[in-house]
């Protein structure tokens, strides 16, 4: 059989592909993730300036990274799924949802544990902390409409066009947020004086990025193979699949 | 093309002037909010007036989701909205007249209205007449970005709510824009004010152009 990407199009074989590489995901993700926090926590050496508060970076900067990353990710799979009307890239699609909000929660979180310690407050209204709220709006306005659409593909259609709009705007909304910021108030702080980097703190800040996006992954694919079982329900291989007699299957359980 | 657009404008602020309380319902919407402002946050001058170019616009903002779900609403109800699909018109000219009629209807009273609560917040003369151009020029985009919204969620139980959350992050730009186009007036900075309002134009120029088909796109989505 020669592979190519369409193959994964049809549900069942993308939920049997998905199955076996969910193990290895966790794997990458459990290991990138040990060794990146090991790294990250006990041998890369105190920040002179920010003592131990910094290394909240290692989990920050990463989820920082996924949660923009994913939602590019997420409107190509949903315009895909749109343009192309394939049910997989669609379901794809909605699958990324919660996991790019997570990121951008996350993101968020560690940021105020960070700038606690460091500008001695939880929260400033800067130009990257507004803008990536606002992203975390549009994750949870993307998921509110897919979950209120009751039609599977209406849902995902319309998330798609939402998702796209949503893209389309992430720049215009980033560089009004920062303009708006630079007006109102000097900026007396700025994230982008990061100490020089050791390569030690590198490493560690490599992993964790490879951790994240093995998680992301592993999270995905499994989400996506709930969706898939959902919504084709009705379809023999489904069906086929149910009544088969139950063996233990590596990631299903998770 | 324009006809058809002009068509479905008339039609739509002639069903709007029948039901003259339901259409002045945002506007009383913006002044009950804009009034509640200076009670919660207490009386002093100073504070209104550092307050008011951000409490007009985003009342206005709010006003506009709050009607925007009738766009397309009770045409979807009694079927005439899928004839409009049908119909030998493109549908953004349709969508784009249903829009020009939602502005007239709701954003002309709202800027028209600005100037007054402007006035009990008190505002100096000069930041009243910036914040009315500058609503005279973010209006439309709050009708624009929400017809695309009111598409999406045609039909839905929680519509309503869901296009506030929907649309209001994709308008965080005009509202920058338009507050900041007041506040760098009332600082002096001439140039900064203009710049903004020509931002604000460019952001118009910009929904006028996306919108009208990302709205059509989510039409006809919602009724496939």
């Amino acid at each position: 059989m020669t592979l190519r990407l369409t193959t994964f199009a049809a549900p069942s074989r993308f939920y049997a592909a998905a199955g076996a590489w969910l193990p290895w995901c966790w794997a990458v993700s459990l290991l990138a993730g040990a060794a990146g926090l090991v790294i990250g926590f006990a041998i890369a050496p105190t920040d002179f300036q920010q003592g131990d508060a910094y290394r909240i970076i290692f989990i920050h900067v990463p989820a920082a990274w996924m949660s923009m990353l994913l939602y590019l990710v997420m409107a190509f799979w949903a315009t895909l799924g749109w343009l192309l009307n394939a049910r997989m890239a669609s379901m794809l699609a909605r699958a990324l949802a919660p996991t790019g909000a997570l990121f951008t929660f996350l993101a968020l979180w560690t940021g105020a544990l960070w700038g606690k310690p460091t500008w001695g407050t939880w929260w400033v209204w800067d130009a990257r902390l507004t803008s990536e709220f606002i992203l975390l709006l549009m994750y949870g306005g993307y998921i509110a409409l897919t979950e209120a659409i009751d039609d599977p593909r209406r849902a995902a259609n319309a998330g798609a066009l939402l998702a796209l709009v949503g893209a389309v705007n992430v720049p215009i909304i980033y560089f009004s947020v920062r303009w708006w910021n630079t007006l109102h108030q000097g900026s007396s702080i700025s994230m982008t004086a990061a100490p020089k980097m050791v390569a030690t703190m590198l490493t560690a800040m490599l992993l964790m990025t490879i951790c994240f996006w093995a998680y992301s992954f592993a999270v995905v694919l499994a989400r996506a193979r709930a969706i898939a079982l959902a919504q084709e329900s009705d379809t023999d291989w489904v069906k086929a699949l149910a009544l088969a007699p139950p063996r233990i299957e590596a990631g299903a359980a998770r | 093309m324009i006809t058809g657009l002009l068509a479905v404008a008339r039609r739509d602020l002639l069903l709007a002037r029948r039901r003259r309380i339901e259409a002045l319902l945002p506007l009383g919407f913006f002044v009950v909010a804009a009034a509640l402002f200076p009670i919660g946050v207490g009386p002093e001058p100073q504070t209104l007036r550092q307050i008011a170019p951000g409490v007009v616009w985003v009342c206005a903002l709010l006003a506009a989701m709050l009607s925007v779900t009738q766009m397309f609403a009770s045409d979807h109800q009694d079927g005439s909205l899928e004839q409009m699909l049908l119909a030998s018109q493109p549908l953004v000219t349709l969508v784009g007249g249903k829009v020009l009629a939602h502005w007239l209807s709701t954003g002309l009273p709202l800027v028209l209205a600005a100037p007054l609560i402007g006035l009990l917040l008190g505002m100096p003369a000069p930041a009243i007449a910036m914040l009315a151009l500058s609503l005279l020029l973010g209006t439309p985009v709050l009708s624009l970005l929400g017809a695309v919204g009111a598409a999406l969620t045609l039909g839905l139980r929680s519509g309503a709510a869901l296009v506030f959350l929907l649309v209001l992050p994709l308008l965080v730009p005009a509202l920058i824009f338009g507050t900041g186009a007041v506040v760098a007036l009332e600082s002096g900075l001439a140039g900064t004010a203009q710049a903004h309002l020509s931002l604000l134009g460019a952001l118009l120029i910009l929904s006028l152009l996306g919108a009208p088909p990302a709205a059509a796109a989510a039409l006809r989505i919602s009724l496939d």
